[in-house]
């Protein structure tokens, strides 16, 4: 795997946790999004060394390129491209709901804090 | 032979469109979709019976032999859950028509619910690793619309927790796939059994591990658990019995599967046995200090789960044996359990233990219900959990690990004590003068009927766990998978 890729990945998974840990939904949102392209690079740059040409005509002399790795990053992409926006769509009405774009604490950190008050 | 390990992958989908194409039409949606789910389960019973009787079905599409083509691989495991799940399946189903207001609320209920059922039916039958990506991206895809289609105001919040959660689990398997394909060039999992050998072991022990978190996270094992009790309970009731049936264990099964045949030296047996332990007592703890019905079953998905992790931990062939009759009670029992948990609701409008009282003399029907399944969460003989039970502590004895076992044993206290607690709260005292909503018919019948399949596996223990062991024989022998699924093309 060239080591651009790899730092590229590295980097991508970073700042998507990064934003994964932020209260604000729309960040979290993109943070997902910036890991999802993390594990997509990866996954491209499991085919082994690049530069090798592509299958032509099924007629290969030398080393080509493997064409699976390419088409499970497509797959991954499409998976990744629609659960997204059905994310954007749950994060929009979460909005109109609330008026707040924040994750609020689950139910037991309420009661938790609620307890303290007291 | 080959089509019909196919079909239970193929019929839901096509009956998904059907009810999308007739989405103005609500009885034909209906009929499609109960269609689809009673052939799903035939197939499915029809395929135990094939698969015990001549061995492993290996569909390879487009016939490109192994390993260049996706295998779909019938084994006695995947055929055992996928009709236990097909059982779920339409007993939910059937409960889910009769409730009022499924329909009117979501039009799209039914193609959703297709689509969720083909999810399993691939998790379950695939051998391909890439593939069961997928299969869990169509089940989880299909479960965030579930979750999220009635969620309104601060359930949203729940809703977008499990979705996050779930999509973060996806993109750690996409890793873990990709550091596997990096390694070995393939994804089948019968040449991976073979081709993970020469991996270095440092390496190898690396990706059992990511797999094993990745699916711990959908299993819904201690630490990784804190979405569960926290977003099941915010979904109508049919949704959440269906989660809490059959969406973890489907996590678990990916777990025994890859555990079992990718990393079978290196399996990290100590250490799963102290998440089992920590699974069942943590969870039961959590379950004791809810005061909802719905919360307290669904802490006690977690705890049930630790149980099926001990049984693998084992890694005998009785252990593995013992956590797949364990999968296959709770199962149905615990989408019994919630559905009777929706019938609660249904007829007092809340499932909170203080506002809700004497359902035992307002509707005996449900505590004719709620009793043996709650019995048989709490393992007493002769109920299924008992069998189950019964089978993991015996393979634990053989196995020396006697502190987990007693582990388990304590948490089988505490799971009885939470019972008590919900039928002392919600069952027994003064009956309420409230309204009362009657219940429809087909929402009992489809309650009574799991309840009727969880007392069937507690009298069919006995080849039950035999059909076990067979199973668990072929998981564990070196090798087996793998001439099965590239046996006679070479």
């Amino acid at each position: 795997m060239s080591w651009v890729i790899a730092l590229a990945a590295g980097a991508l998974f970073a700042t998507g946790t990064y934003l994964l840990l932020s209260k604000l939904l729309s960040r979290i949102i993109v943070g997902l999004g910036l890991i999802a392209h993390g594990a997509n690079l990866l996954l491209l740059g499991s085919g082994g060394e690049p530069g090798a040409p592509p299958i032509l005509d099924g007629a290969a002399s030398g080393p080509i390129s493997d064409p699976l790795e390419q088409a499970l990053v497509l797959t991954a992409i499409v998976i990744t491209f629609g659960v997204t926006a059905f994310l954007l769509t749950l994060a929009y009405r979460s909005w109109t709901e609330t008026g707040l774009d924040e994750v609020e604490d689950d139910v037991e950190d309420r009661r938790i804090a609620s307890r303290r008050q007291r | 032979m080959k089509t019909l390990a196919t079909l239970p992958v193929i019929i839901p989908i096509a009956a998904a469109a059907l009810a999308l194409v007739s989405i103005r039409r609500p009885l034909v949606r209906r009929i499609v979709g109960l269609a689809s789910s009673v052939a799903y389960l035939a197939i499915a019973v029809w395929l135990v019976i094939a698969v015990d009787g001549s061995g492993t079905i290996v569909a390879a599409q487009g016939d490109w032999p192994a390993p260049l083509g996706i295998p779909l691989v019938a084994d006695r495991l995947a055929v055992l859950l996928l009709a236990t799940s097909a059982a779920a399946l339409l007993a939910v189903l059937v409960y889910a028509v009769a409730k009022p207001d499924t329909d009117t609320d979501f039009p799209g209920f039914h193609a959703v619910y297709q689509m969720l059922a083909a999810g399993v039916a691939l998790s379950l039958l695939t051998g391909d690793l890439f593939t069961l990506f997928v299969a869990f991206e169509i089940m989880l895809t299909a479960s965030y619309v579930l979750i999220t289609y009635r969620a309104g105001g601060s359930e949203t919040r729940s809703t977008i927790t499990y979705v996050v959660i779930g999509l973060v689990a996806s993109a750690l398997l996409l890793t873990a796939i990709a550091f596997t394909y990096a390694v070995t060039g393939t994804v089948n999992i019968a040449d991976l059994t073979d081709k993970l050998d020469n991996v270095s072991p440092g390496y190898r022990a690396g990706l059992g591990w990511l797999l094993f978190m990745v699916f711990g996270i959908k299993a819904a094992i201690f630490p990784l658990f804190f979405w569960l009790p926290d977003s099941y309970p915010v979904a109508p009731a049919p949704v959440t019995a269906l989660f809490a049936g059959l969406l973890t264990k489907i996590g678990v099964y990916a777990i025994v599967r890859t555990q079992t045949l990718l990393f079978p030296s290196d399996g990290p047996a100590t250490f799963m046995l102290v998440v089992a332990g920590f699974t069942m007592v943590v969870g039961v703890l959590g379950a004791i200090a809810q005061k909802d019905m719905k919360r307290i079953l669904s802490f006690h998905i977690v705890s049930q789960i630790g149980y099926m992790i001990m049984g693998l931990g084992f890694f005998t062939v009785a252990g593995v044996a013992a956590a797949i009759v364990f999968i296959v009670h709770q199962i149905i029992v615990k989408a019994a359990l919630f559905l009777v948990g929706g019938l609660v609701e249904h007829t007092e409008g809340t499932g909170a233990i203080d506002a809700v009282d004497g359902v035992a003399r307002r509707s005996p029907l449900i505590a004719v219900l709620f009793l043996p399944a709650a019995f048989s969460l709490a393992g007493f003989p002769p109920f299924s959990g008992f069998v189950g039970k019964l089978a993991l502590i015996e393979s634990g004895f053989d196995a020396g690990r006697w502190v987990v076992v007693g582990v388990s044993l304590f948490a089988s206290v505490l799971t009885l004590f939470s019972m008590t607690k919900i039928w002392s709260g919600v069952f027994w005292g003064r009956p309420g003068t409230g309204p009362k909503t009657a219940i429809p018919s087909g929402m009992a019948a489809a309650t009574a009927g799991l309840v009727v399949v969880s007392l069937a596996v507690a009298l069919g223990a006995e080849p039950l766990l035999q059909y076990a062991e067979r199973a668990a024989g072929d998981l564990l022998a070196d090798g087996a998978y793998r001439d099965v699924v590239f046996g006679g093309r070479g």
